[in-house]
């Protein structure tokens, strides 16, 4: 059994006036352990993105608790929350909308080294953000650049590293492959593969897409309308899913195989 | 160009080039810096004083036309005051004016539509009312009555536009700093721990800039133009010192006879307003897709 | 018999800096085929769609090669021709129901747009003509749904109302342009079925475009694979996926993650299958 880091009960999230408040996520259990890589999956509506952002304490809750390394933080004010910023990060699905459109590709990376104190001097956080830059796979010539000047897949790895810059223990990857081609997503997958393997690092991997979470995730989190309907190892899951509804979900995915039933498969869900 | 030296965000290399590429930012630029210049140099640009009186060659036409008389390049009013050396320095007052007003009303209005779009709650909803209620006066009332209550001179001139029009940048600076701070990487920026201060001055304010740049032109060429009324009506500064809307307002009495007395006044406020628009726009363009991008 | 559509070695290029975007690119269909148009982004499927379509940008201009409809060079008719056959004999289903409907305007105004300009209906016989449509996409209520706005709807009500659109017409050949790119995935199962089921019904051919071979094998009888604007492989949906012959179309297989093949598709496309297709591209452009 892996030791458990982030362990949260009772997710509540609801946006609104307190009488006619609308409930995204209800009653939310989510547990990760250290170095495991868990999915979530979902269709749009489920509030798989809203539970990312909870577990971050990027979106305030209703109500429930999180216990992150064995602390409470669900209620945590700014100045408390931010020595564990460092452990916790997130990666944002478009680069282009989480990458300050005015500053320096330098300007984004070293920022956080310098909030934290990670780095001594300006020289001791350049040699940082290069070797992290190394490690996905970006030249250090974009350092200069700014985010509209890189590639759409440059820029995907930017947004990895300022996650993983800081060494965290635990990052939540939301929708981040979701929209890139076949070639390019298999080359992230395998990079956050890789650095979550040699950082230990703990990864709740937010995704619309079963099969991507198949090939990295370890447990996998089913969430529909905002609440978790089925939970597991993705073995267990895939082989004997208990929800119809992971049933359905499974069932819809179009493999690369020529099946004329796959069409005609009696369909359960109600039109409205 | 003094909008540029107004903002202090970073500005990315490749975009000074392209500002001064597109055709409106350099050619009402620098139609505006020539402006600017004559005002700075005006005494020694102005072929006369604008305020000696000489009877004896009141009402010359321009240069070109028959009866004029040389070193009069533009005509005299009926009171024998050259028009040339007139526009120089009715110039002054009217950069001068319309620089320091809309410097004062986009700092007012933009400090607080940056408070009310980023902390939202309380802050916001005192600001948005107190805009509400500010706009709910008549404008051209309010500077009348300032102006009255302050006397007149070129300070209550700037005050009273700055008083009114700070509510225009106020709401669409608001605006758009709801539109940045939704943005991802404002959430980034929390994500990593920084405060919601830090946020505010380096992650929204340099990606508000461009339309604060943009909204200070215009608001410059409104600027001229409140002051051409206000002047227009006696209620600027003394009577004097010459101004485009005091000599807009003694050209309109001689329009048949001295028709160059109205129309160069007219034509210099119409261009530099024209200016001030073109640069605005133009700005807007250049900054924007570097944003939108 | 000659096919329904016969595009022969048709090459386009960027107007402005001579790109090659197309290159000698042919492919047939058959009436009531269904090909899929398959490739990665930048392949160029959009742009042969377009082409289909008549309605290429300015930006793209075709150097060589025929594109023929009905035996008719789609690429010599005038203007005019173009905008009869379009929207009537060959319709489009758009990528995002989202922006393909006009926010301002209900399904009915739409939808009455199409029964009118090419079925010359109004009135009554408009509105019957349009609940029967809908109906045909199996819309529970088309009466609501006529008086609702887009954003009144769902995903893939919306996407079902362009289909009825796109079909309603009677056209011989129906664009996918994408259509369940936005969708969730179980609505996109209940999108593509819609789709086969009114292909088949009114004996339309189809080209469906697409970056997701999984759809592809579910919804297409032949395939023709692009990679920088060239054809890679083409052929019948059940050989290209039981037995791909080129090396790319192995590697872009392996590439996909599969939840029936736990390790699968961490495997980007070996630098090795693409160098010389790489190789190819840059010949094109140095050649212009």
């Amino acid at each position: 059994m892996v030791e458990t880091l982030l362990e949260a009960k009772g997710i509540e999230v609801a946006y609104g006036p307190a009488r006619r408040a609308t409930r995204v996520l209800h009653s939310v259990d989510f547990r990760i352990g250290r170095g495991e890589m868990v999915g979530v999956v979902g269709e749009s509506g489920s509030g798989k993105t809203t539970l990312g952002r909870a577990l971050l304490r990027l979106t305030p809750l209703s109500a429930g608790s999180i216990r992150f390394d064995g602390k409470e933080i669900a209620h945590l004010g700014l100045k408390q929350m931010r020595p564990l910023r460092r452990r916790m990060q997130m990666i944002f699905q478009d680069p282009m909308a989480s990458l300050n459109p005015r500053h320096t590709i330098r300007a984004i990376l070293t920022a956080p080294l310098f909030l934290h104190g990670v780095a001594a001097d300006a020289r001791a956080a350049e040699a940082r953000v290069r070797e992290t830059l190394g490690l996905v796979g970006v030249p250090a010539t974009a350092l200069e650049r700014y985010p509209h000047e890189l590639s759409g897949g440059q820029r995907q790895r930017v947004g990895i590293a300022r996650a993983a810059l800081l060494k965290p223990d635990f990052v939540v990857a939301d929708e981040i492959v979701s929209g890139l081609d076949a070639s390019t997503q298999a080359q992230a997958l395998r990079l956050l593969k890789d650095l979550s393997r040699e950082m230990g690092l703990a990864m709740a991997f937010i995704s619309h897409d079963l099969s991507v979470i198949r090939a990295v995730c370890d447990r996998v989190y089913v969430m529909r309308l905002g609440e978790v309907v089925e939970e597991g190892l993705c073995e267990a899951v895939f082989a004997a899913p208990q929800s119809p509804y992971t049933r359905l979900l499974i069932d819809a995915i179009p493999l690369p195989v020529v099946d004329p039933s796959w069409l005609d498969a009696d369909l359960t869900k109600e039109l409205t | 160009m003094v909008e540029v030296a107004l903002t202090r965000a970073a500005r990315p290399p490749a975009e000074r080039r392209r500002l001064v590429a597109e055709p409106r930012v350099a050619m009402a630029g620098g139609f505006l810096l020539a402006v600017a210049l004559i005002a700075v140099f005006a005494p020694w640009i102005a072929p006369k004083n604008p305020l000696e009186q000489d009877l004896m060659s009141a009402s010359l036409p321009p240069a070109g036309f028959a009866d004029a008389a040389p070193g009069f390049w533009l005509g005299t009013d009926d009171l024998g005051r050259d028009v040339l050396s007139r526009l120089v320095f009715g110039a002054r007052i009217a950069l001068t004016v319309s620089l320091i007003s809309a410097t004062l009303a986009g700092f007012v209005g933009s400090a607080l539509g940056l408070a009310a779009g980023f902390y939202k709650g309380i802050v916001d909803k005192v600001v948005s009312r107190l805009v509400e209620i500010w706009m709910a006066f008549p404008p051209v009332l309010l500077s009348v009555l300032l102006v009255a209550v302050m006397g007149s001179g070129v300070v209550s001139v700037i005050a009273a536009i700055a008083v009114i029009d700070w509510t225009r940048f106020c709401r669409v600076v608001r605006t758009e700093t709801q539109a940045q701070a939704a943005r991802d990487f404002a959430m980034a920026a929390q994500a990593i721990g920084f405060s919601r201060a830090h946020i505010l001055w380096r992650e929204i304010l340099p990606n508000v800039a461009p339309v604060i740049v943009a909204l200070l032109s215009l608001e410059m060429g409104v600027a001229v133009v409140v002051e051409a009324i206000l002047s227009f009506v006696g209620l600027s500064v003394s009577s004097d010192t010459p101004t485009w809307g005091g000599m807009i307002a003694e050209g309109r009495q001689v329009l048949h006879e001295s028709w160059w007395v109205l129309v160069f006044p007219l034509a210099a406020l119409f261009a530099t307003v024209l200016a001030f628009n073109l640069l605005g726009a133009g700005l807007k363009r250049v900054l924007d897709p570097v944003m939108r991008r | 018999m000659t096919a329904l559509v016969s595009v022969e070695s048709l090459s386009a290029v960027a107007t402005r800096d001579r790109t090659p975007i197309l290159r000698d690119v042919s492919l047939t269909l058959e009436r009531g085929e269904v090909r899929g148009l398959v490739g990665e982004s930048g392949a160029g499927k959009s742009t042969l769609g377009k082409a289909l379509l008549g309605i290429l940008p300015a930006t793209i201009r075709v150097t060589g090669g025929w594109l023929r409809f009905e035996g008719r060079d789609l690429l010599s008719l005038p203007a005019k021709e173009l905008r009869r056959l379009r929207g009537q004999e060959i319709t489009l289903i758009p990528q995002d129901p989202q922006t393909a409907l006009n926010p301002a305007r209900t399904i009915s105004a739409q939808l009455g747009d199409v029964l009118r300009m090419k079925l010359g209906l109004s009135g009554s016989a408009q509105h019957a003509r349009a609940l029967e449509l809908l109906e045909e996409v199996q819309i529970r209520d088309p009466a609501r749904v006529l008086a609702s706005y887009p954003h009144q709807l769902s995903g893939g009500m919306r996407q079902r109302v362009l289909i009825a659109s796109a079909f309603a017409p009677g056209p011989k050949l129906v664009v996918a342009d994408e259509p369940t790119t936005a969708l969730d995935v179980t609505v996109q199962r209940e999108i593509l079925r819609l789709i086969r089921r009114m292909q088949e019904r009114h004996g339309t051919a189809a080209i469906f475009i697409t970056h997701d071979l999984g759809v592809v094998a579910k919804i297409c009888d032949s395939v023709t694979l692009l990679y920088a604007g060239k054809v890679v492989e083409a052929g019948p949906a059940v050989d290209l996926f039981a037995n791909p012959r080129e090396p790319y179309t192995r590697a872009l297989l392996a590439a996909g993650p599969r939840y029936d093949q736990p390790g699968h598709g961490m495997e980007p496309v070996p630098d090795a299958v693409l160098e010389p297709l790489r190789a190819d591209y840059l010949a094109s452009l140095l050649h212009g």
